[in-house]
């Protein structure tokens, strides 16, 4: 009850010390609100950076294996993994053939060629062999025609699917089905168009892309290749079943003798998304740490000011305490005054942050949510309580004796 | 027993290197209901004399006891309290809070007392009629005159029914018609038993009160009752305040 009553008088008594010096709050304000900004700017960039990665991994499919002789982000020196032999496509086909948990697989390789067609050329075209599994391990849609089908991976048959660019580049006018693309001296056969599907990571276009199938390939533009297998397993539940069947299979095909370690990796959507939190949460941190210092600005500021307003109020203090005021009534008192002015210069912060993040939603996918709000908010009043306390508390303890005898 | 109670008490400060007594050796009582002023030249100690009785201070050694309690020895918040409960202010420079209104100035002792919003606001406006200035409750002590301001004050330190009113200079600041105004005011409360404390170097101011505390180098040099025939004197002097001359006075509620 006497607290509350001295709690009410403080927000009373700040309130109206802040409308007594409207520029001086408003300027020790600003301190608070470039830092508010910042503060939050940098949280809202960081979880749209992190919601950006995440859409863009998903690409790659939680229950996915990708077979492939290196681990990814692995701690093991390079120069001892250097020497594994690549999967040749015979042994990734045993491989295929033998699992038993996959709803799909399928068996890529790659190079980065010239697609021709008429007198027009693309450089740098990303070529792929692939299977019919493809679509449905890649999550792949279709814009027009079809995809491979088995007969046709079994044939080695010159067809082929193209990117959503590819597309466009070549038949801005017209369907690109049917018509025959010149890659090195092999014509293939356009029977299938993908939707548009961006970028990975905001690198690599998925869309500058001709698939054939990988025995065509194989046979025609790389000579003994080496093969990434990608498996789909049928259910999220039978992950770690899968991956020991997996690995026991591989060891047979590559005649790995008990005792011996793995010279292949089966790698996981989870080990990209481990890798790229400990990364973003190092980018958090030095980011996050570099702004709050703009805010540790904005509480010295805070701390200066209240100095310099406890001095000036020297006398009512006196007046207070011989009045019977406690120490912890200044205390109350001044705190509220400095988180006030805190708490006004985060509201005004987040009022400025929220249309900038509206601009940067152009970029990346942001929102100022109610989370950061709140916290903004609550650090805000944390840094007016920090800031303030070392001059309230030097408001408490005055003497009221030489209080009341200042000027 | 008596309403305040000191005993030997002893006021030191450090100064440097050498040590200042300002009090040395006061012992003295004061009755409930008394009017006593307590006189002597800057310097003497009664600055400090004032700062123990109010509780703003407390004494190097010696005992003070108030209404029946031993208050020399108090840490900063007891000593809070005690002024809260005990003792109302008036100073010679009013010391009112510039930025509240009269009304906030008066309810400043009742918020630090705990009472609640409706009460506080009951009261200090009784408290300001009983002064006189029921129509100035919503003035910033800015917008009145240096006796309203003063009668403020008085309101201010009545209104959570102290046990003592100590009086700094309370005439001080204030041309020598609203002094007496004021000093009329003081006699009036103390008619109706409030025990006044008045300190001053005024010899006018000091015989207002029935008694007369001289202090010299930390030493009460003389203690005596005031004779009536001087008192007489200084009531001739001008007209007590128009709010006092008017039937039964609401001052009334301070007994």
């Amino acid at each position: 009850m006497n607290f509350l009553s001295e709690l009410r008088e403080g927000l009373f008594i700040a309130w109206d010390s802040l409308r007594a010096n409207k520029l001086r709050s408003a300027l020790t304000t600003l301190g608070i609100v470039i830092g508010i900004v910042t503060v939050t700017l940098m949280g809202t960039a960081l979880a749209g950076l992190n919601a950006a990665f995440i859409k863009s991994i998903s690409a790659i499919g939680t229950d996915v294996f990708f077979i492939a002789p290196w681990q990814w982000f692995s701690d093991e020196p390079w120069w001892k993994m250097r020497n594994r032999r690549p999967i040749l496509l015979a042994d990734a086909r045993a491989l295929v053939r033998q699992t038993t948990f996959a709803r799909a697989t399928t068996i890529d390789a790659s190079r980065r060629m010239t697609v021709r067609y008429r007198d027009l050329a693309a450089t740098g075209v990303n070529v792929s062999g692939t299977t019919e599994g493809g679509a449905e391990v890649g999550g792949l849609m279709l814009k027009e025609g079809r995809f491979l089908s088995a007969a046709e991976v079994e044939g080695a048959r010159p067809v082929c699917v193209v990117g959503a660019d590819i597309a466009a580049n070549f038949f801005p006018l017209e369907s690109p089905l049917g018509k025959r693309l010149r890659v090195e001296d092999q014509n293939l056969e356009i029977i299938g168009v993908l939707e548009k599907r961006g970028s990975f990571l905001g690198m690599a276009s998925l869309d500058n892309e001709v698939m054939l199938p990988v025995t065509k390939f194989v046979s025609d533009f790389s000579f003994r290749p080496p093969v990434i297998i990608r498996v789909k397993v049928r259910d999220l539940k039978e992950m770690d079943e899968a991956r020991e069947e997996i690995r026991g299979i591989m060891r047979k095909i590559r005649h790995l003798a008990p005792g011996m370690p793995d010279d292949f990796a089966i790698n996981e959507q989870a080990a990209f998304i481990q890798t790229f939190e400990r990364m973003n949460s190092v980018v958090a941190g030095a980011g996050l740490f570099i702004t709050s210092l703009s805010l540790f600005v904005g509480g010295i500021g805070i701390m200066n000011i209240m100095f310099v307003t406890v001095a000036e109020r020297t006398r009512e203090i006196g007046i207070r305490k011989a009045i019977g005021a406690k120490r912890r009534a200044i205390l109350t008192q001044f705190l509220l005054e400095s988180a006030l002015i805190c708490l006004l210069g985060g509201l005004l912060g987040l009022a400025l942050a929220y249309p900038i993040t509206l601009v940067m939603d152009r970029f990346m996918p942001v929102a100022l949510s109610a989370t950061l709000v709140g916290i903004a908010l609550l650090v805000s009043i944390a840094t007016g309580v920090i800031a303030g306390f070392l001059p309230a508390w030097r408001a408490a303890k005055l003497n009221p004796v030489e209080a009341l005898r200042a000027e | 027993m008596s309403l305040i109670h000191l005993h030997n008490i002893w006021r030191s400060y450090q100064m440097a290197a050498e040590t200042v007594h300002a009090l040395r050796g006061v012992s003295l009582s004061i009755e409930r209901g008394e009017y006593v002023a307590i006189m002597g030249p800057s310097g003497s100690g009664k600055s400090t004399m004032m700062n123990l009785l109010g509780c703003l201070d407390t004494p190097t050694s010696g005992t003070y006891e108030l209404n029946g309690t031993d208050v020399s020895h108090r840490d900063d918040n007891e000593l809070a309290e005690i002024r809260n409960r005990e003792i109302g202010f008036v100073f010679q420079t009013f010391n009112l809070l510039a930025r509240a209104t009269a009304l906030r100035n008066v309810e400043l002792p009742m918020v630090y007392a705990g009472v609640s919003p409706d009460e506080r606001r009951e009261k200090a406006l009784a408290a300001l009629a009983a002064v006189g200035l029921a129509d100035r409750v919503d003035h910033r002590p800015n917008e009145l005159s240096g006796g309203q301001r003063q009668r403020v004050a008085v309101a201010r330190a009545l209104v959570n029914s102290p046990s003592i009113l100590l009086a700094d200079e309370p005439t001080g600041n204030l041309d020598s018609k609203t002094g007496v105004e004021i000093l009329a005011l003081f006699d009036e409360l103390a008619s109706k038993g409030n025990t006044i404390i008045v300190v001053t170097h005024e010899e006018k101011v000091a015989l207002h009160a029935r008694r007369i505390v001289r202090i010299l180098d930390g030493n009460i040099a003389s203690d005596e009752p005031v004779k009536r025939v001087e008192s007489r004197e200084s009531k001739a002097e001008g007209p007590a305040s128009p709010a006092l001359d008017s039937g039964p006075s609401p001052l009334d509620r301070f007994q």
